[in-house]
């Protein structure tokens, strides 16, 4: 199951390709190369799939799902946490 | 014990929504003058719409067809022994993302390949072949390239950063194909063989993460062409739910709209960078094979003749045959995926066809419709 967790951008390289993303306090790199020239900024919540940002999410949405999620989360212990937060990206057959 | 994610959602979590939901939907349904028949067109929403029981929680005028959008699912067996060829060859490491690994070809899959000493790899991210390139500079290294809008612009970023970086060992097979081309093919075949199945599909719940690249536009041509509702919705139980609710109250108020459920992401016009990546790399192929389905115009791309040095079908052409490899002839996923049948109606689903020896396209990857039964048997 993907969840589709917004993550938020803590950390920009200085090249720009590459970001530094918080899922619920789990914190991975993404590629940011699909995105436009400062498109997007630290602060921003961001959409990942398969390592890369697809798009930025509306901060006032991005917090009411992170909300949903947030409870979902709080009742799993830290591994299984952790591995749900950082497979939510993957799932490389959706067609989507 | 540590808890499944499947049972949070059943307890704790989306429960109330979605019996409100299937409330809202079946008091609506009865306002409906005939029966209606959705395509989720997505895999993703297949997997939700089977694991939730959502079928049981739908009126009987309320019908899911489930769509092609797997992209495992709708590879052709002669692609996919193009992989297992190129595997083969000397020198060559086979990259891949997803399910890919385990769909047998005439030879058989990946994973046999790599039995007998193939070098195959799955990556999490495209981008991981530059350091198998740069690690293995005496290799080829080629990209097995999968996936709907959603993935493609991944795979642009990488041709871009080949050639920038002047990487000399990496070449792209490229199995990219689009979503509205199959959406309009499921509406009205132009294939002469099948002309049966119009008018089966009367709404599309369209798929949110191709959206989030390509933008709803993509849709527009659906209500207003096609005369068929679309609603992008979201991959959770409740996304889909409100999706349904979203598409029956067109019906009942008379309205053929596109209309997004899926807020929080997509929007109108998408990526533009993305779709500028596309571009740049990539241009239409007259036809793509879907496995099941046939030959649908202009469903799939192809790297620009300009970069064909980056390409391993003009590379390779010596060893990748061009001939079509017909599915088992029990096989009835074309109709599965045009909603004239549902899995339990094929002869050999269950039986012959399961997941671990997998005859159709629809039993190949976990998101497709017969897998989907299979695993979610009890709702059979």
């Amino acid at each position: 199951m993907c969840l589709s967790i917004p993550s938020k951008v803590v950390k920009i390289s200085d090249d720009r390709t590459m970001c530094t993303v918080d899922t619920m306090g789990v914190q991975r790199d993404a590629n940011l190369m699909m995105m436009g020239d400062d498109e997007i900024q630290v602060g921003d919540y961001v959409l990942l799939h398969i390592g890369f940002v697809m798009n930025k999410i509306d901060e006032k949405e991005a917090l009411i799902s992170l909300d949903t999620y947030k409870e979902i989360l709080e009742i799993m212990d830290e591994n299984d946490r952790r591995k749900t937060i950082l497979d939510d990206d993957e799932c490389p057959n959706r067609g989507e | 014990m540590a808890l499944e994610l499947k049972n949070l959602y059943d307890d704790f979590r989306d429960g109330e929504t979605i019996k409100a939901y299937a409330e809202i939907i079946a008091k609506d349904a009865k306002k409906l003058k005939n029966p209606i028949n959705i395509m989720e067109v997505c895999g993703g929403h297949t997997h939700t719409i089977m694991k939730f029981g959502l079928p049981q929680l739908m009126p009987d005028n309320i019908n899911f067809i489930h769509g092609p959008g797997c992209p495992v699912c709708i590879m052709p067996k002669e692609r996919i022994d193009h992989a297992y060829i190129l595997a083969m060859q000397p020198d060559v490491i086979l990259v891949t993302l997803g399910d890919m690994i385990k769909v047998p070809g005439s030879h058989g899959s990946l994973q046999d390949a790599r039995a007998k000493g193939a070098d195959v790899r799955f990556v999490y991210s495209p981008m991981e072949c530059i350091k198998i390139a740069q690690d293995n500079l005496n290799k080829k290294v080629i990209f097995f390239a999968i996936g709907f809008e959603t993935t493609t612009p991944m795979t642009a970023v990488l041709v871009e950063q080949v050639i920038k970086q002047k990487i000399p060992n990496i070449l792209f097979h490229i199995n990219h194909v689009t979503v509205p081309e199959v959406m309009v093919e499921l509406i009205d075949s132009r294939d002469v063989h099948v002309d049966s199945y119009n008018n089966r599909i009367d709404a599309f719940l369209g798929p949110s993460h191709v959206s989030v690249i390509s933008g709803s536009k993509i849709y527009d041509k659906f209500p207003k062409d096609y005369g068929r509702p679309v609603v992008v919705s979201g991959f959770e139980p409740v996304d889909v739910m409100q999706g349904i609710s979203m598409i029956v109250k067109q019906f009942i108020e008379e309205r053929c709209e596109l209309e997004i459920q899926y807020k929080r992401v997509v929007n109108h016009e998408g990526n533009l960078n993305a779709q500028k990546l596309i571009d740049t790399y990539f241009e239409k192929i007259d036809l793509f094979r879907w496995r099941g389905l046939g030959n649908v115009p202009e469903s799939g791309l192809k790297l620009k003749d300009e970069f064909a040095f980056l390409d391993a079908e003009v590379v390779y052409k010596n060893v990748l045959p061009l001939a079509e490899i017909e599915d088992h002839k029990l096989c009835i996923c074309g109709d599965i995926l045009r909603g004239m049948a549902k899995p339990p109606e094929c002869t050999i689903f269950g039986t012959v066809c399961k997941p671990t020896t997998p005859i159709g396209s629809c039993m190949v990857s976990s998101e497709g419709a017969c897998a989907a039964y299979y695993k979610y048997g009890n709702l059979l």
